[in-house]
C-alpha cells in the first residue's frame, strides 16, 4: 500500500514539474507571450476581438494585472478544467478538439508498437541467453547494439523510399484522406491498417534491440542462480527450466523497463510521425512549433507527460501483482 | 585494460571511434571541397570530381558527409562528459550521502526519469531563441541524465558498507574526499560505461533535433544533412545515397557508443562475459562477500524497479 501511495506521489509531482515547465518557460523567455500569440494571428489575418484575447489571457492566466504567483495558480486551475486554450495556427478552433481528433492514431501506433516490441524482444533475449555463446547469440547482441543505434526516422526514411515509393507494395499517401469521421467505416479501417504498418514496422525495429539485450543480460544472471542449478539437477525438461525458471524470473526487470521506456518509444514514434505524416499528436506538436503555436504544443507536451505517467503507473499497479516482495513489503 | 583489449566489442567500438575522430580532425585534408561553397553544377552525378554528387543548391555530398563528423562528435562527447558530471554529483554523490540530502536528490532523479525527453526537449526548444550548439548541449544534458544517475546511486549504495569505506570514515577523511578518492575509483568501469552511454543518446538525439529542424540548421551535421535532403525531396530526385550516408555514419558512430558501453559493462561484470567457462566460480571470485557485491548496470537488481542501463540509448530515435 505504502509502495502504491509513493507511486500515485511520485505521479503527481512529476505532473506538477510539467506543468510548471509550461508555465515558466515562455515566462523565462524574452517577450511578452500574450503579444506574441495576439501579434501572430494578426500576421494570419484573424481578427481578434476583445474578448478572445481576454479568453487567451485567461486560459494562460497572461493578465498581467496579477501577480504572476496568481497567474500561476489561474493557469493550474484551467489546465485542471481542461481549459487548453484556442489554437493560434487553427484559430479560433479549440485545443482539446484539435488534440481530440490525432490522439487515437497516435495511441494506437505506439501502443502496438510497444506492445509487439516488449513480447518479441523478451522471447529473443531469452532464447538467446538459454543458448549463451551459440551463433545466435554471438550475432544477436552487435544486432542489438546496431538497432539501439539507428535513428528511427531514418529507417522510417528508407522504409518509406524502398516499400513505399520505390516498390509501391505499400500506399502511404492515403493517410492524409483519412478523416476522422471514416473511421468507423470498413474502408476507413482499412486505410488506416495500411498507412500504419511501414510506422509500426519502423517503431518495432528501432525498440526491439533495448528489450532483448535487456532480457538476455538479466535471464544469463538468472541462470547462474543457484534455484535455476537446483531445477537443473532435479532433472526437470530443458523447456520448463527456461521458462518458468529462468524467464520467468528474468522478466520482472524487462517489465520494469517497459513503462519507463515507453518515454523513449514516445521520442521514436515522434520523428517517424514526421517522417510518414502520420497524422498524430507528434506530428502535430512539430507542426505547432513551426507555427509557433504555443497554446496547441504546451497542451500537447502535457497529453504526452500524461500518457507515459498513466503507463507508468498502470504498469506499477500489475508489477505489484507480478512480484510477491513487493506486496509483502519486504526489503525496501 | 588487458581485460579490455581483449574484448572483441571493444576493439571494434574504439576502431569506429578513432576513424569518426580521425575524419573530423582531418576533414579539411581528406576533402577537396568547402562543404558551404554552393557554386558547383546542382545535381551533378557521382564522378571523381563530386564522389557522391551534388545537392540542388550544388553543394559537394561528399564534403558535407566528410565536415558534418566534427559539430556530430563534438557534441556526442561534450554532452557525454557533461551528463556523467551531472549524475556523478546526482547519482554517486547521493548514494553515499545517503540520508536527507539523497531522499531529495533520488526524487528529483525519478521525476526526470518519467518525464519523456525529447517531448521536454522540442517544448524548451521551441522557447529558446538562440540555438548555439552550447545552448543544444546544455538541453541535452537537462532531459538526459536521469537514466544512469539511478544506475550510479545504487552502485554507490552497494559500496558505501564494504569494509575498505569504513576504513576511510574511520581514518577522518571527509565525505568529498571519500567520494573523490575511493568511491568514484571503485566505480570507474560503471562511469565509463555510463559516459559512452550517454554520448550515445548524445547523437542520437542531436540527430533528431537537427533532422526535425529545430535545432541550429546552419550548422552542419549528419542530421541536418538529412533534414535538407527530406526537404529538397532527395526522394523524387532518386538521390538515395544523400539519405543513405549520413544515416549510415548516425548508425556507425552510434554502434561504436553502443558496443563500448557494452564491453565496458561486460569487462566490469564478469558475469555477463560470454565465454564464461564454469558459471559458479564467477560468483566466487567477485570481490567482496555476498550482499556486497556491486550490482552490474545492465542487469539490474529486481527490487525496487530501477532502469536498465542500455535503454537510455533509445532516447533519441
Amino acid at each position: 500500500m505504502q509502495y502504491l501511495l509513493r507511486r500515485v506521489g511520485l505521479l503527481l509531482l512529476t505532473l506538477w514539474v510539467a506543468l510548471t515547465v509550461n508555465f515558466a518557460l515562455p515566462r523565462l523567455m524574452p517577450g511578452n507571450p500574450l503579444e506574441l500569440m495576439m501579434g501572430k494571428l494578426g500576421a494570419q489575418g484573424g481578427q481578434v476581438s476583445a474578448s478572445a484575447a481576454k479568453a487567451i489571457a485567461k486560459a494562460y492566466g497572461l493578465d498581467n494585472t496579477h501577480s504572476a504567483i496568481s497567474q500561476y495558480f489561474t493557469y493550474l486551475h484551467q489546465t485542471a478544467l481542461g481549459h487548453f486554450g484556442l489554437s493560434i495556427s487553427e484559430y479560433p478552433e479549440k485545443v482539446s478538439t484539435l488534440i481530440g481528433q490525432e490522439l487515437p492514431w497516435t495511441i494506437g501506433l505506439v501502443g502496438c508498437a510497444v506492445v509487439i516490441a516488449f513480447v518479441v524482444g523478451t522471447a529473443i533475449g531469452a532464447m538467446a541467453a538459454w543458448r549463451r555463446g551459440g551463433f545466435f547469440d554471438s550475432i544477436l547482441v552487435p544486432t542489438g547494439v546496431m538497432l539501439q543505434a539507428m535513428p528511427a526516422f531514418w529507417l522510417g526514411i528508407l522504409l518509406l523510399y524502398f516499400m513505399a515509393y520505390r516498390f509501391g507494395w505499400f500506399n502511404v499517401s492515403s493517410t492524409n484522406e483519412v478523416e476522422a469521421r471514416q473511421l468507423a467505416s470498413l474502408s476507413g479501417l482499412w486505410a488506416i491498417i495500411q498507412a500504419s504498418i511501414l510506422p509500426a514496422v519502423a517503431l518495432v525495429a528501432v525498440s526491439l534491440g533495448g528489450y532483448v539485450i535487456l532480457m538476455r543480460n538479466t535471464m544469463v544472471t538468472v541462470m547462474s542462480d543457484d534455484f535455476v542449478k537446483f531445477a537443473r539437477a532435479k532433472g526437470l525438461p530443458d523447456r520448463i527450466v527456461a521458462t518458468r525458471y529462468a524467464a520467468r524470473n528474468a522478466i520482472l526487470p524487462v517489465f520494469t523497463n517497459f513503462a519507463l521506456s515507453l518515454g523513449f518509444v514516445v521520442a521514436g514514434a515522434i520523428a517517424i510521425e514526421v517522417v510518414f505524416d502520420y497524422p498524430g499528436i507528434a506530428d502535430q506538436l512539430l507542426a505547432a512549433v513551426e507555427a509557433e503555436d504555443y497554446p496547441l504544443m504546451q497542451a500537447i507536451f502535457l497529453i504526452i507527460v500524461l500518457g507515459v505517467l498513466l503507463a507508468n503507473f498502470i504498469s506499477d499497479i500489475v508489477y505489484v501483482f507480478l512480484d510477491p516482495r513487493i506486496r509483502i513489503g519486504g526489503r525496501s | 585494460m588487458r581485460a579490455f583489449l581483449r574484448n572483441k566489442k571493444a576493439v571494434t567500438g574504439l576502431g569506429i571511434l578513432v576513424f569518426f575522430a580521425l575524419m573530423a580532425i582531418f576533414a579539411g585534408v581528406i576533402d577537396p571541397h568547402d562543404p558551404n561553397n554552393i557554386n558547383f553544377t546542382p545535381l551533378a552525378h557521382p564522378s571523381s570530381a563530386h564522389l557522391l554528387g551534388t545537392t540542388p543548391e550544388g553543394q559537394d555530398i561528399f564534403s558535407q558527409l566528410i565536415y558534418s563528423s566534427r559539430a556530430t562528435l563534438i557534441v556526442a562527447l561534450v554532452t557525454g562528459a557533461l551528463i556523467s558530471v551531472v549524475q556523478l554529483f546526482m547519482g554517486v554523490f547521493s548514494g553515499y550521502v545517503g540520508g536527507w540530502t539523497d531522499g531529495v536528490l533520488s526524487t528529483i532523479t525519478n521525476v526526470f526519469l518519467v518525464l519523456p525527453g525529447l517531448p521536454l526537449l522540442i517544448v524548451i526548444v521551441a522557447y529558446v531563441q538562440n540555438k548555439s550548439v552550447t545552448t543544444i548541449i546544455v538541453v541535452l544534458t537537462i532531459t538526459g541524465w536521469a537514466w544512469g544517475a539511478r544506475v550510479l546511486r545504487s552502485q554507490a549504495i552497494s559500496l558505501r558498507d564494504r569494509p575498505f569505506m569504513e576504513a576511510a570514515r574511520m581514518s577522518g577523511e571527509g565525505r568529498l574526499r571519500i567520494v573523490v578518492f575511493h568511491v568514484v575509483p571503485n566505480m570507474f568501469g560503471v562511469l565509463a560505461a555510463n559516459f559512452f552511454g550517454a554520448a550515445l543518446y548524445g547523437v542520437l538525439t542531436y540527430t533528431v533535433l537537427q533532422y526535425l529542424g529545430l535545432g541550429n540548421i546552419s550548422q552542419l551535421t549528419w542530421g541536418s544533412m538529412l533534414y535538407e535532403a527530406q526537404n529538397d525531396t532527395a526522394f523524387l530526385l532518386h538521390l538515395w545515397l544523400w539519405l543513405l550516408l549520413p544515416g549510415i555514419c548516425i548508425l556507425l558512430l552510434g554502434t561504436g557508443f553502443g558496443l563500448l558501453n557494452f564491453a565496458v559493462d561486460e569487462v566490469a561484470d564478469p558475469r555477463l562475459r560470454r565465454n564464461d567457462p564454469v558459471r559458479s566460480s564467477t560468483r566466487t571470485t567477485q570481490t567482496g562477500g555476498p550482499g556486497t557485491k556491486p550490482q552490474s548496470t545492465t542487469t539490474i537488481p529486481l527490487v525496487p524497479p530501477p532502469p536498465g542501463e542500455l535503454t537510455p540509448a533509445r532516447g533519441g530515435t
